[in-house]
């Protein structure tokens, strides 16, 4: 028994050696994708790598690659657990000629403990709309990228908007709002903001944490029934948002008034609620669902080649087109870095270059067929958001209905907020904070 | 043949009470020292040194730690998570507070505060027996994730409750890369195996294996159980405090409640289970079994060279892990050290077997 443990480890081992070493020198750009297709947050998991691989097979297909350098990727399963997604960053990282391009680890514990590991490894960790909100501070976060919004970002427009729903943010005063989250880095970053903002106008906040993975929430719901808040932010993901929904129902607590992150606002999340989920709001940012030019695209040249990663009526969602968006940014990033670096494979620590000099414009966004499907992200050094907005979209039983109106986060709040807590985490690591002013000259 | 103590005579008392009696096993344990410090360092990858080899290390001190309460005292506890918690917030705040407090230092208070700890939360053992005390120490993980996730102190007022710690630094060592780590857990390893050999081999370790044995008996004799039952707590509780301290500095480097939850106490005593109770060896396999063989099922597919989607990769995996597990035990229930000693019975009389 003993014996054969042994060689099956030491076969293992020799496996092990020899996939890392077969590095061929190839003119191709490694694409690593942490996802989850399993599990409780596999719902929300699935169309999101989907439409993220889609996107990839794309380039691929319809331009040959990046500038003639062909993507190549591999997929790792995480199952949202921080030690999975930590393992596979190291199993992902040297892989490809020139190692991984960059990261997406699609989970805010995971994005914590990359962040550590950025500053040696010198590669991007791209977080599009979730991750580390002080991490848009670039002279201290050197290498993470939350483009295009972050939660402290999301629930200061989350507040906007219902304030313009009571006529005015001093309307909000002696109001209650109720914050149902995720028990985890993820729930637990939009706190801050949404505290401080009360300071400010004078509301209740109610912290209603749910534990991993959100199936019971009974107790969480009890208390909305006796509180009677006014408005429930809902902060989940996967499982948890559909168990929400059908609880505000068992409940009797009007959807009207339910405001979810862009995480919890897909249709894994609002379709196990049946008609029950009718007149849930929540946010969108970057790409609503629906389908573009790019959508024809990729059923043109990946799904009816027989290469598309998952069904067919799936294209379209709004995680779908989140993953989409998200891989085409990379793509951009990796495409811009080639203009200062030359159209080759490219090193993690080139591509930053490009993430960090995006100007993803209204006319970029038309020549990549996205027109709708895409907002302007422009980043710096300094910032590695790259600005953000959003708009609030209302399921109305079959689909996510865009409303009109579009917000912006109130910097004014957000940057000292950003810049106290980067300083702090510097301070802790004991980083030296990079002068964007040299680097640049 | 080989492994035979013919002409090995003890003459003094102090060649009968050594660790190793037999100079087979001592040749066998200078080998493996030397192959571990002078050989591991120069073939392992980085990726085997940071996804495996380090987890290992770390959770075989874990498990090494709950191994002296259930196996060595018979006090079942499934919220040794609980302990590793308070261990890395322990030395957390410690590092933070006082930052040029050396590394070592650091981990030994992180210990004592586990400790006394521990110490608390086996009180009810005094009372309390078997399976009734399993759910008691559950408190302590339940009381502890509550802790760690509510009261902001804890985590320096962090806004998502994640805390990151300070890069390594001992005397001018820096310890950041993965050879450095691993040489450092290594020599951690070494000591703390070291010292909980020589316990359960002194008064106090049968002291413990004769409460676990029968407590009444025990008593009879002469054992006072409040002593015995609470110091296997208070050092199982240190082990298990640095452990968690290493665990998060170490490994981790940034970490959440989470970390430490319900699941990571049942993995420590599954570690054990399987590995062999009242079996420091038994520890160490246990942490190999579960810490390494998930990661190798995950991986085996695409070395085979099989086009598997990770979805089912991962249920794959799953699948296989439990079956394993339940093979295992049904073959020897003892757990997997007890094959290894039966091994090395069976290897004395080769190659005459009675």
């Amino acid at each position: 028994m003993k014996a054969r443990f042994v060689l099956l480890a030491v076969a293992a081992a020799f496996a092990a050696i020899g996939s890392t070493s077969a590095l061929a020198q190839a003119k191709e750009q490694f694409f690593p994708v942490l996802s989850y297709r399993t599990g409780a947050y596999a719902p929300n998991g699935v169309p999101f790598a989907n439409g993220f691989v889609d996107y990839l097979k794309l380039v691929n297909a319809r331009d040959g690659g990046i500038n003639g350098i062909k993507i190549t990727f591999e997929e790792c399963e995480t199952g949202y657990a921080t030690d999975r997604g930590v393992e596979c960053y190291e199993r992902l990282k040297g892989k490809g000629p020139t190692g991984a391009t960059l990261f997406h680890p699609l989970s805010t514990g995971i994005t914590f403990a990359l962040t550590d590991k950025s500053f040696v490894d010198k590669i991007p960790i791209v977080t599009p709309g979730y991750g580390r909100a002080d991490s848009a501070d670039g002279t201290v976060f050197g290498w993470n990228f939350p483009l295009g919004g972050t939660y402290w970002t999301s629930s200061d427009m989350l507040i906007q908007h219902v304030g313009k729903k009571e006529g005015g943010l001093d309307k909000l005063k002696g109001k209650k709002i109720a914050l149902v989250y995720h028990d985890s880095p993820y729930g637990k970053e939009p706190i801050a903001l949404l505290q401080e903002r009360a300071k400010n106008h004078g509301y209740e906040l109610l912290l209603l944490p749910v534990t991993h993975p959100g199936v019971e929430q009974k107790a969480t719901w009890l208390q909305i029934r006796q509180q009677r808040p006014d408005y429930v932010f809902l902060w989940g993901w996967g499982v948890m948002n559909s168990t929400s929904i059908k609880e505000a129902v068992a409940t009797g607590y009007p959807r009207e008034k339910m405001y979810g992150v862009w995480w919890s606002g897909a249709e894994p999340d609002v379709t196990p609620a049946g008609d029950g989920a009718k007149g849930y709001n929540a946010l969108v940012f970057l790409s609503p669902a629906g389908q573009g030019q790019v959508h024809k695209d990729i059923l043109k040249y990946v799904h009816d080649k027989g290469q598309g990663t998952g069904k067919k009526e799936d294209i379209g969602e709004v995680l779908y087109n989140r993953g989409m968006v998200s891989a085409m940014m990379s793509v951009e990033a990796v495409k811009r870095a080639q203009i200062k670096y030359g159209k080759k494979p490219l090193k993690g620590e080139e591509v930053r270059w490009g993430l960090e000099n995006l100007a993803i414009d209204d006319a970029l966004i038309k020549k990549l067929g996205m027109t709708g499907f895409m907002r302007p992200v422009s980043t710096s050094c300094v910032d590695h958001e790259g600005g953000s907005s959003a708009a609030i979209h209302i399921w109305d039983g079959k689909k996510w209905n865009v409303q009109p109106g579009i917000y912006q986060p109130d910097m004014s709040i957000l940057k000292p907020m950003i810049r106290v807590s980067a300083s702090k985490y510097a301070g802790e690591k004991k980083i030296t904070v990079r002068d964007c002013a040299k680097e640049a000259g | 043949m080989f492994y035979r103590e013919n002409g090995q005579f003890k003459s003094t008392y102090a060649s009968d009470q050594q660790m190793l009696p037999i100079l087979q096993d001592r040749i066998f344990m200078a080998a493996l020292l030397v192959f571990a410090f002078g050989a591991v360092p120069f073939v392992v990858s980085d990726y085997l040194f940071l996804s495996l080899v380090i987890p290992f290390l770390i959770l075989a001190l874990a498990a090494i730690g709950l191994n002296l309460l259930v196996g060595y005292c018979g006090q079942i506890s499934i919220g040794h998570a609980a302990f590793m918690a308070v261990g890395a917030y322990a030395a957390y705040n410690i590092a933070l507070r006082i930052p040029q407090l050396n590394f070592l230092v650091v981990l030994v208070l992180a210990g004592l505060i586990a400790a006394a700890v521990g110490v608390l939360f086996g009180v009810p053992s005094l009372r309390i027996k078997g399976l009734y005390l399993a759910v008691a120490t559950l408190a302590a993980q339940f009381f502890t994730d509550w802790l760690f996730a509510r009261v902001k102190w804890f985590t320096n007022y962090a806004h998502s409750g994640s805390v990151q710690t300070a890069p390594i630094e001992m005397l001018g060592w820096k310890i950041d890369a993965p050879v450095e780590k691993y040489l450092f857990l290594l020599g951690v390893l070494v000591v703390f195996t070291l010292i909980a050999k020589n316990l359960v081999r002194s008064h106090i370790g049968r002291e413990w294996m004769a409460m676990r044995d029968m407590d009444v008996a025990a008593e009879v004799i002469g054992i006072r159980p409040v002593y015995a039952k609470l110091t296997a707590f208070a050092i199982s509780s240190f082990y298990c405090g640095v452990a968690g301290a290493l665990w998060g500095f170490v490994h981790l480097g940034s970490w959440e409640p989470l970390a430490f939850n319900l699941t990571l106490s049942l993995n420590l005593l599954f570690m054990i289970i399987i590995g062999g109770m009242g079996s420091l060896l038994g520890s160490y396999i246990g942490a190999a079994f579960i810490v390494i063989l998930p990661i190798l099922l995950n991986q085996a597919p695409q070395w085979l060279g099989m086009r598997v989607s990770t979805a089912m990769t991962s249920h794959l995996e799953l699948m296989i892990f439990g079956a394993l597990i339940i093979f295992f035990l049904i073959v020897e229930p003892l757990g997997l050290a007890r094959l290894w000693a039966v091994g090395k019975e069976k290897l004395r009389l080769w190659p005459f077997p009675h």
